[in-house]
């Protein structure tokens, strides 16, 4: 029987031939990646519940504050100093205020064919360059942290075979939404989500990040695309060679297959309180919205600013919102800069913020209050997610965001 | 704990993390000063009922959402016996095992339940409500001896022989 891309990952990393869906393995991690949400539990742990503790290597780890950028609080700027100290006295790899960790993890760590565990649910991201990465809670990344070993029980694979191309005026974020809506929000649990077939091929990195990203939201493990021509050029550009490229056997076996016309998508949004309450964008046009929020490790990148600023550029944000622009990175703010993209949402009067993980995580920037509508690129929409129990998060594409932002209720960008 | 007895509460599907424990009160020192909070977004006065023992029962997808290990530690906090739902986001799944928070998955319990009335759990076997059992798969050996010890750190302990 032939391997999944998932499954020859983790027989590699369990030094074995071959492995079958519902094995326990005990598998070696390639890295490690933790950020300020949990780092300071892990960091209890380690100094008060170990005898004599250690880490099996500290080159595996990356720490990474980007939850609450700057700090919010006294109790926030506590739990960060402790995770600073702790990555300083241990020659652990340390990122403060540089982006989101999933786009700091792509643009310099993530290589294909590695075993990756990070203490955040949307580490699922690094399949867009064919690693294995998973999200696990902080006792998993300790255990890791000291072994350099985790045990993993092997996922079955589904297999979502792409075919065509996405419209014009419809993304990445569009299709991923539009899948989920399918399969359910636990339609893949415990599964790996493969991406692939020819309409795979025409999609970015920054597609693919959109679509691996999300993997969560449907429950799996992770997601995951064959590396080719468009990821080894990535790679290139940023200086990396893969750990290994595996491909899927032809005789692979996939627990179901799906497949999606990426010419049919059209945009689409996800209504409170759940990824999977898709509609499309064009029936929940004139709900008003109090804020508008553009970034994220979903879709906070270049490719997604470019849009925005496209949708944007001279026209103005409705009085009636607080349109929020935060950059997924330093590098991207960067690039976004020299293209002349931040002027153009601050011209239109948008918040351009520090790059971090903002209102998509409902703490620090940008909180909504009591009955507060937000329409987000970020990864859910939870009921309460965004700040008070009673308010409502609407997910959607850069484009849609931002046309929402110019209307003051959800719009398309054909509409503003 | 082959079997024990509990009161139970009803949750919904999909119950996701940041329901259990909302972002904003994730700044708290500790776990004891979080758990007044569980479920506040849905059921804000639950937190105040639930007593040490009690079961909860709900639908499909318990659990999904972030990785934050501070939704299993509080529902154990709360002094929660056990989950048992249709079935389990699994990040939430590792961290239950991992903090010694027992999951029970069973497809029919949680159409029939009632909140406020007992059932009792015997493990690796059936749960019992209103005259009929409801059967369980058994968890396999290594993750209930995780559950055992009390969680992940617990038995790493008890292995490295410094308990």
């Amino acid at each position: 029987m032939g391997m999944t891309i998932a499954e020859k990952i983790i027989a590699a990393a369990a030094g074995v031939e071959s492995v079958k869906p519902g094995d326990i393995h005990t598998v070696e991690l390639d890295r490690l990646m933790s950020n300020d949400g949990t780092t300071h539990l892990t960091v209890d742990m380690y100094n008060n519940k170990l005898k004599n503790p250690h880490i099996a290597d500290t080159g595996k780890l990356v720490f990474i504050v980007d939850h609450n950028v700057p700090s919010d609080c006294p109790k926030t700027a506590a739990s960060q100093k402790k995770m600073r100290d702790f990555a300083k006295a241990n020659h652990i790899d340390f990122w403060e205020g540089k982006g989101v960790c999933h786009q700091i993890m792509m643009e310099n760590y993530v290589r294909p064919g590695e075993l990756i565990f990070g203490a955040d649910s949307h580490t699922c991201s690094y399949g867009a360059l064919g690693a294995f990465g998973t999200g696990v809670g902080c006792t998993d990344f300790l255990y890791g942290m000291v072994t350099g070993t985790s045990w993993v029980m092997v996922p079955e694979t589904v297999k979502f075979n792409l075919v065509g191309k996405l419209p014009e005026g419809v993304y990445a974020r569009d299709l991923i939404l539009t899948i989920i809506g399918e399969v359910g929000a636990n339609g893949c649990n415990y599964q790996v989500m493969e991406f692939t077939g020819e309409g795979a091929k025409t999609l970015t990195i920054s597609d693919r990040i959109a679509l691996c990203n999300m993997a969560v939201e449907a429950g799996a493990k992770t997601g995951i695309f064959e590396v080719d021509d468009v990821a080894m050029e990535y790679l290139k550009e940023h200086g990396r060679e893969p750990k290994a490229v595996y491909h899927s056997d032809p005789d692979a076996h996939y627990v179901r297959e799906y497949t999606f016309d990426l010419s049919k998508v059209e945009p689409v949004v996800a209504k409170p309180d759940f990824v999977d309450n898709l509609a499309p964008a064009k029936d929940v046009r004139g709900i008003k919205i109090d804020e508008a929020f553009l970034g994220s490790c979903n879709n906070g990148r270049i490719e997604d600013l470019r849009v925005g600023a496209q949708v944007i550029k001279g026209k103005k944000v409705s009085e009636k919102v607080r349109f929020l622009v935060v950059p997924a990175s330093q590098t991207i703010y960067r690039q976004a800069l020299e293209e002349g993209l931040i002027d153009i949402f601050m011209d239109a009067g948008a918040i351009v913020m520090n790059p971090n993980c903002s209102v998509c995580w409902g703490s620090c920037q940008g909180v909504i209050g009591e009955n507060e509508v937000l329409i987000s690129t970020g990864t859910r929409n939870f009921k309460g997610r965004a700040g008070h129990p009673s308010s409502k998060v609407y997910l959607g594409s850069a484009a849609t965001v931002t046309a929402s932002a110019i209307a003051g209720e959800i719009a398309l960008a054909s509409d503003v | 704990m082959d079997k024990f007895t509990g009161r139970v509460w009803v949750l919904g599907d999909d119950i996701d993390t940041d329901i259990i424990i909302p972002t904003e009160y994730l700044a708290l020192k500790t776990i004891d000063d979080m758990k007044q909070y569980g479920f506040s977004p849905l059921r804000p006065e639950l937190a105040g009922q639930i007593q040490k023992g009690d079961i909860i029962v709900a639908g499909k997808n318990f659990g999904c959402g972030s990785s934050r290990e501070q939704a299993p530690e509080i529902i154990k906090a709360m002094g929660v016996q056990c989950v048992i739902a249709k079935s389990f986001a699994r990040i939430f799944f590792r961290n239950s095992i991992n903090n010694g928070l027992l999951l029970i998955e069973q497809p029919d319990l949680y159409d029939d339940m009632k909140e406020g009335d007992e059932v009792t759990v015997v493990m690796n076997e059936h749960v019992d409500y209103n005259g009929k059992e409801y059967p369980i798969a058994s968890l396999p050996e290594n993750l209930m001896s995780i559950i055992q010890a009390g969680g992940l750190v617990k038995a790493m302990r008890k292995l490295n022989g410094l308990d």
